[in-house]
């Protein structure tokens, strides 16, 4: 069994916080685990990615090749076709639609989202407005980790159980909202693949 | 011992703590940042008293890790690549003078200048100073390596320099951990003149470590840390340094290499190992992580011996880091790529922050400078280096740390009237001050903003030694106190701002100019830990 995932979106939008959820539930699988993060100057506010490698077997390079990727999952939708080249022929794209847009030449988003569409597969959803609706706002990036999880190879549950313990200093009601946003975000992708 | 899933930093980190060190000193700097870090926040460093907070630069920091070290104690030295050129002086002479309690310099290279301004390749610097260095190529072995650093540098009373490189410093895996050592005992080294490089001493102990460097080579077979590893294949030999070895493994499935393979992560390279591989292969295939430093050696000025191919003949790109995109099409491996990234998908470049202190100071010096010809603003390293992109397209220099108040002064005796110098409280008292002295010598005819935001913000917000300082420090080398003035960066006080950069830009001394507010980010931070708490 082997998993490799392009987190991609703009600095502070908590991708790192989907990598935590994924590898906490990877560990608890027993599977090994390599995780590749952006600091330092690209942070503020440029494109962001994190590689994420998961495997039963030990897991060689830090970076995953070219082509290879078997998932892109994007909170932000022209981020997620920055590492197009990354994805393997087979491969899906995760992506929320909900543009950020901080730069003066953002393409038009109907034009960039029928470049999505043009993929073979992909799961496109609107996770700011999914996760207002829970009053869950800041919760977006449950719900785009939620549709990636029927593509990843890990029970339900074991996301589940991530998330109740990432974040179990900050209380009950917390974890309620991140549940439900991550089984919004499930839902989503099981009713309309 | 559990295990854990840790960054190459922290794994750094957590081995140092394990390994009994007393103290870690660094400046923070991409990508070294968290291994301090991660001992700052440790229960364990809190509980055995470790001291860990952030130095000035770091030669102040490589000192006083030496310090440390001659009482006898552990002690790690942290810095990113470039870190390395401030601390050279005390770097190479640590060298020659040895040390006395265990002590490893962490130097974190960034190929591909993720955030850095060059990618210089620090095993140079291990060669130059005749010192052990260590190359770590996954987080386990960073661990191991530097519980194995410490008691090599005790062995053979010689620092130790680990070199990683970002991806692995930025990268997690699971690390397993060893029995933790205690700290070793206060003790002052045997020989009291050790320390004390007079050219007679010193000769004595430059000779001491030029005779060590057969042990040091030895040790880089006897460790087992470098690795040779039969391949049936003799067409072709690879020597792998450090994490380039993982690219090499990650094209071939359950790792099975056909060819022959030496595994450098320890240096001096053996040259037993390298003879034998260079013996029995037809080519050499020479993959590391930065500058081609042993291809090049391997290869010779003349290259009158067997085919070498690596970065010096095109085999990989002479610059940037590796992927195993880059090793397969070295090795005539297929190069499968995904689809081609759409025409539409436009740059993202890092910006300034939504409500930083340094787009007000900015759009003021602008407004003024407007006024003047282009090309008058020396800036410096950190977050306000971004004063380079548009929208503002403010700054015209930023070359290294605190050569905006020296630069500036240069153009200035060359007759640029005015000259502006725009530098950050910590980047100033990590290098600004010595700059500004030699102004104030001489009265240049300069105005230095030194934007004060109480913090390191670039790498995250790590406490700077600046703060409360800054205007005792002007003072103290001489700003008169006519010409030193505090602004507040705010929209509100745009206009007032403006005035008081117009007339001291016309005069014809040294004017400092400190526009102080906190950074967004430290802010927000502070706010949420302080709802938090409530």
């Amino acid at each position: 069994m082997k998993i490799d995932i392009i987190l991609a979106g703009v600095g502070g939008q908590g991708i790192l916080s989907i990598a935590a959820t994924i590898g906490y539930a990877a560990i608890e699988m027993g599977l090994f685990l390599k995780q590749s993060e952006v600091h330092g100057m690209s942070q503020r506010g440029g494109d962001v990615q994190s590689h994420l490698r998961l495997s039963d077997k030990e897991i060689a390079s830090d970076l995953i090749p070219f082509g290879k990727a078997d998932l892109i999952i994007s909170v932000e939708p022209m981020e997620s076709l920055r590492y197009l080249p990354m994805l393997s022929k087979d491969g899906w794209l995760i992506t929320n639609t909900t543009p950020f847009i901080n730069i003066n030449n953002y393409p038009d988003v109907d034009i960039l989202m029928s470049k999505i569409s043009s993929l073979k597969q992909f799961v496109a959803l609107d996770a700011d407005s999914m996760a207002k609706d829970l009053g869950a706002a800041r919760s977006a990036n449950m719900v785009i980790l939620g549709a990636a999880t029927p593509h990843i190879k890990i029970g339900y549950e074991k996301f589940e159980n991530a998330i109740r313990n990432i974040f179990k200093n900050k209380g009950e009601e917390v974890i309620a909202v991140n549940l439900a946003a991550l089984k919004a975000g499930k839902d989503y992708t099981e009713q309309n693949s | 011992m559990q295990k854990l899933l840790l960054l190459g930093d922290e794994a750094i980190a957590q081995s140092a703590l394990d390994s009994g060190i007393s103290g870690i000193y660094a400046y923070p700097g991409t990508p070294s940042t968290e291994i301090t870090e991660f001992v700052q926040h440790s229960k364990q460093a809190k509980e055995n008293n470790v001291r860990s907070s952030w130095s000035t630069n770091e030669k102040t920091a490589m000192e006083a890790a030496l310090g440390m070290s001659y009482a006898g104690k552990r002690t790690m030295v942290c810095m990113k690549h470039v870190g390395l050129n401030v601390a050279a002086d005390a770097f190479v002479n640590s060298a020659i003078t040895g040390v006395n309690g265990g002590l490893i310099v962490v130097a974190a290279d960034d190929p591909s200048m993720h955030s850095s301004q060059n990618e210089q390749d620090s095993r140079f610097f291990g060669k130059f100073a005749l010192i052990p260095v260590l190359e770590p190529s996954n987080q386990q072995e960073a661990y191991d390596m530097v519980r194995y650093g410490f008691e090599f540098s005790e062995k053979f009373q010689t620092p130790v320099l680990m070199r990683i490189t970002t991806r692995l410093a930025h990268s997690r895996a699971g690390v397993q951990r060893q029995e933790p050592l205690a700290q070793n005992a206060l003790a002052v080294p045997q020989d009291p003149r050790q320390f004390v490089l007079l050219p007679a001493i010193a000769r004595k102990r430059y000779k001491l470590l030029l005779n060590n460097q057969h042990g040091f080579e030895n040790e880089a077979i006897t460790s087992g840390f470098n690795k040779y590893i039969e391949g049936k294949d003799k067409s072709l030999g690879i020597i792998a340094c450090g994490i380039a070895y993982n690219y090499l493994m990650e094209n071939y499935s359950d790792r099975n290499v056909p060819y022959p393979i030496l595994k450098i992560t320890q240096y001096p390279i053996p040259i037993e190992l390298l003879d034998k591989l260079y013996t029995e292969c037809d080519e050499i295939m020479v993959l590391e992580e930065g500058y081609p430093i042993y291809e090049e050696l391997l290869k010779g000025s003349l290259a009158k011996g067997k085919k070498i191919k690596g970065r010096l003949d095109g085999t990989i790109p002479m610059d940037g880091e590796l992927n195993p995109n880059i090793v397969a099409i070295a090795l005539n491996l297929p190069d499968e790529r995904g689809d081609a990234i759409p025409d539409i998908v436009a740059g993202r470049p890092p910006s300034m922050c939504v409500g930083c202190s340094h787009i007000d100071s900015y759009n003021a010096i602008n407004e003024v400078l407007n006024t003047y010809s282009k090309g008058r603003v020396f800036s410096d390293i950190g977050c306000y280096t971004l004063g380079a992109l548009a929208p503002f397209d403010a700054i015209n220099s930023c070359v290294d740390m605190g050569a905006s108040i020296t630069m500036a002064k240069g153009a200035a005796d060359a007759g640029l009237f005015p000259a502006v110098s725009v530098i950050g409280d910590s980047t100033f008292t990590h290098s600004g001050i010595t700059g500004l002295i030699d102004a104030v010598k001489d009265n240049s005819p300069i105005t230095i903003f030194i934007l004060d935001n109480f913090t390191t913000g670039m790498t995250g917000g790590q406490e700077s030694s600046a703060t409360n300082r800054i205007e005792d420090i002007c003072l103290g080398v001489g700003v008169l106190p006519e010409h030193l003035h505090v602004i507040k960066p705010l929209k509100n006080q745009h206009d007032e701002n403006v005035k008081l950069i117009q007339t001291e830009l016309e005069y014809h001394g040294v004017s400092v100019i400190i526009p102080r507010r906190e950074c967004i980010q430290t802010l927000n931070k502070r706010m949420r830990d302080k709802f938090k708490n409530k």
